[in-house]
């Protein structure tokens, strides 16, 4: 077998061809990085037993541009965005598969700096690729690399969260700061290029979640607020469990520097997107310990109760702004960034 | 953002709100128009309607630039950039508007074209620079706040001897528009409650507040120019309100600390070299208004896209039942149109009024539709 030559090679349309040169691809470049038992099975599947309990399942696939940013890149990205989408169930991340579409030409160093990024973003998760494919189109066809990631995890007993069951009276909680991916992405684009003090917020946030549910079981709902950022993801739960919701604008913590990016780019920090924050809807009575628990957490340091459920047969997202107004807390309207996630 | 947010604070919103309430006469009603569409979103986003009194209502005026180029010129870039060779570039905004046939420049790119979202005219000369064998045309809309940047590329494409660049100059003007709304059969007859002008803010820095003062001279109609925060736009609302209650009627300025009666003598040079006023142009809504636009001055006629693509001037149709035109002109409510909200929203605009976020029925629909659902919301909270 010959030795890739990371440093200067490239990808070619043999890496994806099922023969020798993929095996070495495979070999010296995601075996080694992602190494586990389940991979070193050497099959074309991944067996494993899961713990008792509801088991959950999620994907995700990521195009984000540019691939390398402050605070990740879409390796972490792809293991963070499938962890949270498992763990908003409340349930316990197990394994990731992975599906990588790599672009002709698309260089090893750079691949190999992202398959490393994956793997620490795993190992530091705990939660093992256990399973992967990788194909290659030709030059032009794609834009560097694309992943998609696959996720399965285990609800623990007595938990039982999804998007219908907000209630009206429920306190709305935000686990930190909204728009840092979004924003730095964006500062990034050769179009713009500004420079700002921020880095994207991707972060896997099943330990957070672990903490929370573990207080406070009864929590309703959690989610997200990736793509379409808070606005959209309230909306979403509005509309899912049929119910209205109450913001209140000055409760809702947005980085200086995001809130002036968005204030000279004409864009809402609440449209913006996040990738290590969630939304808690859970009963008032909770809501003060669910904050503490929060707030306990590295990853809660910022949280805050932004807001109430209220009965609306509209299913609409209300806010009280900073001047004292109130206002209509729309569904995303069009894209406000392409190619974020 | 300190500076900012002086003029989004809340105690001295409810303050100059209470203001309002005690010196606005309950026996009379004020109808104020924002001219301009950034005020009409930072009415909205704000929640300034539901600061005011019952009786002192805002009227959304024309002055959103997507909403008031008409069906025709966007067919004509629709045309331009399904030309093999050209690479149209533009702003956001007008990326989505729908032309005939309900044709965005979006849907245009999904068919392979080359369409290209600016945030700078400027990259509109480096895009043409990079791509030497194609026709780069930049699609100018605006009014004179986005004027002088156009007219900075065209000076800077005369002096690189770009061959490749041009531009289709739709460039409105603000005061023209405002004759024109108190000029309508409906002005006329006495349908349009217009009793005051908020006046622009960014298009002010540039024309100064000079260009008002025929509106309270020949027509009866105070003018205040105000800023784009919402605080400005509460005191410009008190000032009318002042204005009118002791019978004064004249061009003030809330909007101090950017405007000055002459404007931006620089900027309003550089388009006087670059541009010229057409005799007559067709705004969307309002139809066509004498000298109400710019086209390439005849120095620049080389980065004329109209010119150098010989393009013909289309007529567009419009949807018959869309309350955009009386909207525009102040004297619909975007609720009174039946199709607003269904099937018109903004992911499904039939109307201009719904493409833009300036627009008055999208900031309506996004910030405002609420306002049936609040008696519930209040009931709940009781």
């Amino acid at each position: 077998m010959t030795r890739l030559n990371i440093a200067k090679g490239r990808v070619e349309m043999v890496h994806g061809s099922g023969g020798r040169a993929m095996a070495e691809l495979i070999e010296q470049l995601f075996a080694d990085a992602f190494a586990n038992e389940w991979l070193a099975q050497g099959n074309d599947q991944a067996q494993f037993t899961l713990p008792p309990g509801r088991v959950v399942m999620a994907t995700d696939s990521h195009v984000v541009s540019p691939l390398f940013f402050p605070g990740g890149d879409i390796g972490s990205l792809s293991v963070h965005g499938t962890i949270n989408d498992v763990a908003m169930s409340g349930a316990r991340p197990c394994y990731l598969s992975v599906g990588f579409i790599l672009e002709e030409g698309f260089p090893l160093a750079d691949l190999k700096r992202i398959v490393d990024s994956m793997a620490n973003a795993s190992k530091e998760a705990g939660v093992p690729i256990v399973t992967g494919d990788t194909k290659v189109v030709e030059r032009g066809k794609g834009d560097g690399v694309f992943i998609n990631t696959t996720g399965i995890g285990v609800v623990p007993e007595g938990l039982n969260l999804s998007g219908d069951k907000a209630r009206p009276g429920d306190a709305i909680l935000l686990s930190g700061t909204i728009g840092d991916h979004g924003v730095t992405i964006l500062s990034l684009r050769e179009s713009l290029g500004f420079e700002a003090d921020i880095q994207s917020d991707s972060q896997s946030l099943h330990r957070l979640v672990a903490a929370m549910v573990e207080v406070v079981p009864e929590i309703r709902c959690m989610r997200d607020p990736t793509r379409g950022g808070l606005a959209n993801t309230l909306n979403e739960l509005a509309k899912q469990s049929g119910v209205g919701m109450q913001l209140f604008e000055k409760q809702i913590p947005v980085r200086e520097p995001v809130r002036a990016a968005c204030e000279f780019l004409g864009l809402d920090p609440l449209y913006v997107a996040n990738e290590g924050k969630l939304i808690a809807i859970c009963p008032q009575d909770r809501a003060e310990q669910l904050l503490e628990v929060m707030r306990a957490h590295s990853q809660g340091r910022h949280a805050a109760i932004i807001g109430r459920v209220v009965s609306d047969s509209h299913h609409f997202v209300q806010m009280e702004t900073v001047f004292g107004g109130s206002r209509m807390v729309d569904w995303l309207n069009g894209e406000q960034l392409p190619r974020i996630c | 953002m300190k500076y900012v947010d002086e003029f989004r604070d809340g105690d001295k919103a409810r303050a100059i709100a209470g203001q309002i309430r005690q010196e606005a006469d309950p026996a009379r009603t004020y109808n104020l128009m924002e001219f301009c569409g950034g005020h009409t979103h930072a009415i909205f986003r704000y929640g300034i309607p539901g600061l005011l009194p019952p009786n002192v209502k805002l009227i959304h005026g024309p002055g959103c630039p997507v909403c008031v180029l008409p069906i025709g010129r966007l067919d004509m870039a629709v045309e331009l950039a399904r030309r093999p060779d050209v690479i149209l570039c533009t702003y956001g905004d007008m990326l989505r508007v729908p032309g005939s046939g309900r044709v965005s420049l979006m849907k245009v790119r999904a068919e392979g074209t080359d369409v290209r979202m600016l945030y700078s005219p400027a990259d509109a000369i480096t895009i043409a620079q990079q791509n030497p064998d194609k026709q780069v045309v930049f699609f100018a809309i605006g009014f004179e706040t986005t004027t002088p940047p156009t007219a900075l590329v065209l000076e800077q494409a005369k002096k690189l001897n770009l061959t490749n660049f041009s531009v289709f100059c739709n460039h409105v003007l603000t005061p023209a528009a405002m004759h024109a709304i108190l000029n309508t059969p409906e002005a006329d007859s006495g349908a349009l409650m217009l009793d005051g002008f908020i006046g622009p803010a960014h298009v002010s820095t540039v024309i100064g507040s000079a260009p008002y003062e025929p509106f309270p001279e020949q027509y009866g109609k105070p003018v205040v120019i105000a800023g784009f925060e919402p605080l400005d736009v509460l005191q410009a609302i008190l000032m009318l309100i002042r204005q009118l209650n002791e019978g004064r009627c004249e061009v003030e300025n809330e909007f101090t600390r950017a405007v000055t009666r002459e404007g931006n003598a620089k900027a309003k040079a550089l388009v006087e070299r670059v541009f010229e006023r057409r005799e007559s142009f067709e705004w969307r809504g309002l139809g066509a208004i004498p000298h109400s636009a710019l086209c390439i001055a005849p120095a620049y006629a080389a980065f004329d896209a109209e010119k150098r693509f010989g393009l013909e001037q289309l007529h567009g149709r419009e949807n018959k039942a869309c309350e955009c035109p009386s909207i525009l002109r102040g004297v619909k409510n975007p609720r009174d149109c039946s199709l607003f909200g269904d099937p018109c929203t903004p992911d499904n605009p039939l109307g201009s009024c719904m493409v833009s976020s300036e627009g008055a029925c999208a900031a309506y629909y996004s910030y405002g539709r609420f306002s049936d659902s609040r008696i519930a919301v209040e009931e709940v909270n009781v």
